[in-house]
């Protein structure tokens, strides 16, 4: 990733900033510039997710290319956010603790680091809601 | 008055017990953990660091309390492990809390007394009226190198504070500090791991500098050892706050809740702010805390607070971990586990 594109979407990343489409209520994240419901009479404004949401489905790596080759064997999952929206993440547990329906919240983390003297990924990944 | 607006902790879920790290040195675990008071201590997973650790705990201290981001102008993080060398990770902080980009930021470095060094600078601008929030992080991933002595303690966690005059949960009546150059400990640039002056940093560094601070307040508020509920030292092990704590004439029972190292080991930077932590999450409306930092170097932070009503109606501390609740989360690593969290196998 370049480091302008990483920086473009550092809202996106760190704070889950999305859209939302104020005429169907519609939460995109990633966030979309034109509602694929409403098209033209969609009125599309900033949202920031909770954060919150539920395991959908999951998988457990244990193969991994280098740079997260420390992490594995690790999960990877799509995510429910509450608003509706699906994302593909990390969620951070052992492989035995992720169930589907799991709830979830999501935490600040680093994403990856590029070699030992380039930039820092930082950006959002999900653990269990549990209390 | 200016005073703690809320407050956040960050502990990461790892821990190695002290006596698997003496296993794989050949050395007598009853002995160092006996010496040391250290039983444990916690190990950072492998995609957290300091800036984690410092947007984890300022996000629990703004989910504590509602804060308009918009108006903390100031965020400094005090470590000696921030990941860059050049590129703050206050920035960072202030991006990931929405209070970016109408504020202030720097990264403090005084060895394990940056973070209340931080606490003292959003006091002065916060008091002088420049601006309504700022916010103060003391946060590490400390490092020692394999087998050294500090290997046994080096933890890793962080707490964050919001600093205000608006109806604080604790006021900061006073703050004071003592400073001197002692070589006990350092690390020059460019260097993995720290060193240190062995047992020279124990007498004329902690011991001078914790009761010179400690003193000066007593005696600038005119108050004894007695008139305080609780009190918190530096703790990079447990015998050095204890022992500091009875020479000023503490007793076992005020230092008790803050004294959190033997399950977290020295979190440097994030050691004082996370003791601290640990005895707001208890203290009641009127408790009075003395508190003292020391960072290698050599200094002392000393301060004098007054937990107020707004501790129990103007917060929610439910709504972020308290520092008891993630000590007893704990998830225990081997050696070989744990040397490959904190990169100490370079593949
Ligand atoms: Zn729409």
């Amino acid at each position: 990733m370049t480091v302008a594109r990483f920086w473009r979407e550092i809202p996106q990343r760190y704070n889950m900033v999305g859209t939302k489409c104020e005429t169907c209520g519609r939460v995109f994240f990633p966030p979309r510039s034109v509602c694929p419901h409403c098209r033209r009479n969609g009125k599309i404004v900033e949202y920031k997710c909770s954060g919150k949401g539920k395991v959908l489905t999951f998988s457990i790596l244990n193969s991994a290319s280098e740079q997260y080759a420390e992490m594995k064997p690790y999960v990877l999952a799509i995510v429910e956010l509450e608003e509706g929206s699906r994302v593909t993440t990390q969620v951070i547990c052992e492989p035995d603790e992720v169930f589907i329906g799991m709830p979830v919240k999501s935490v600040f983390r680093v994403l990856d680091r590029e070699g030992s003297d380039g930039i820092i990924h930082y950006g959002t990944k999900f653990v269990p809601d549990v209390v | 008055m200016v005073g703690i607006i809320t407050y956040g902790a960050y502990i990461p879920r790892y821990r190695i017990k002290i006596e698997e790290i003496a296993r794989v040195w050949g050395a007598n675990a009853a002995e160092i953990t006996g010496g040391l008071g250290v039983i444990e201590k916690a190990v950072p997973d492998y995609d957290e660091n300091t800036a984690t650790f410092a947007v984890e705990a300022t996000r629990s201290a703004l989910a504590r309390r509602s804060v308009d981001p918009t108006e903390i102008k100031a965020v400094y993080v005090g470590s000696e492990s921030h990941p860059y060398a050049v590129k703050p990770t206050a920035v960072t902080v202030g991006e990931a809390i929405g209070a970016t980009p109408v504020m202030t930021a720097a990264d403090y470095e005084f060895a394990c007394k940056a973070g209340t060094a931080g606490i003292q600078t959003a006091m002065g601008l916060v008091s002088s009226g420049m601006m309504k929030y700022a916010v103060a992080i003391g946060a590490d991933t400390a490092q020692g190198a394999p087998g050294d002595a500090l290997e046994y303690t080096a933890a890793a966690g962080g707490a964050a504070y919001v600093i205000g005059n608006d109806d604080p949960i604790a006021v900061i009546n006073h703050t004071c500090s003592f400073t001197s150059d002692t070589p006990d400990f350092w690390r020059r640039e460019g260097e993995d791991y720290p060193r240190h002056g062995g047992r020279f940093s124990g007498d004329p560094g902690y011991f001078k500098h914790v009761t010179g601070a400690a003193k000066m307040m007593l005696a600038d508020m005119g108050t004894k050892p007695s008139d305080y509920d609780y009190a918190v030292f530096h703790q990079p092990n447990a015998t050095f706050p204890q022992k500091g704590a009875a020479m000023l004439g503490f007793t076992p029972e005020q230092i008790k809740t803050g004294l959190i190292v033997p399950r977290l080991g020295n979190t440097y930077s994030g050691a004082v702010p996370l003791g601290l932590a640990a005895i707001l999450d208890a203290a009641k409306p009127g408790d009075r805390i003395f508190v003292t930092s020391y960072g290698s170097g050599a200094g002392s932070d000393a301060f004098d607070i007054t937990v107020t009503d707004a501790i129990l109606n103007k917060i929610d501390r439910s709504k972020g971990p308290s520092v008891e609740s993630t000590l007893a989360k704990a998830k225990y690593l081997d050696y070989a586990v744990y040397a490959r969290h904190k990169g100490k196998i370079k593949v």
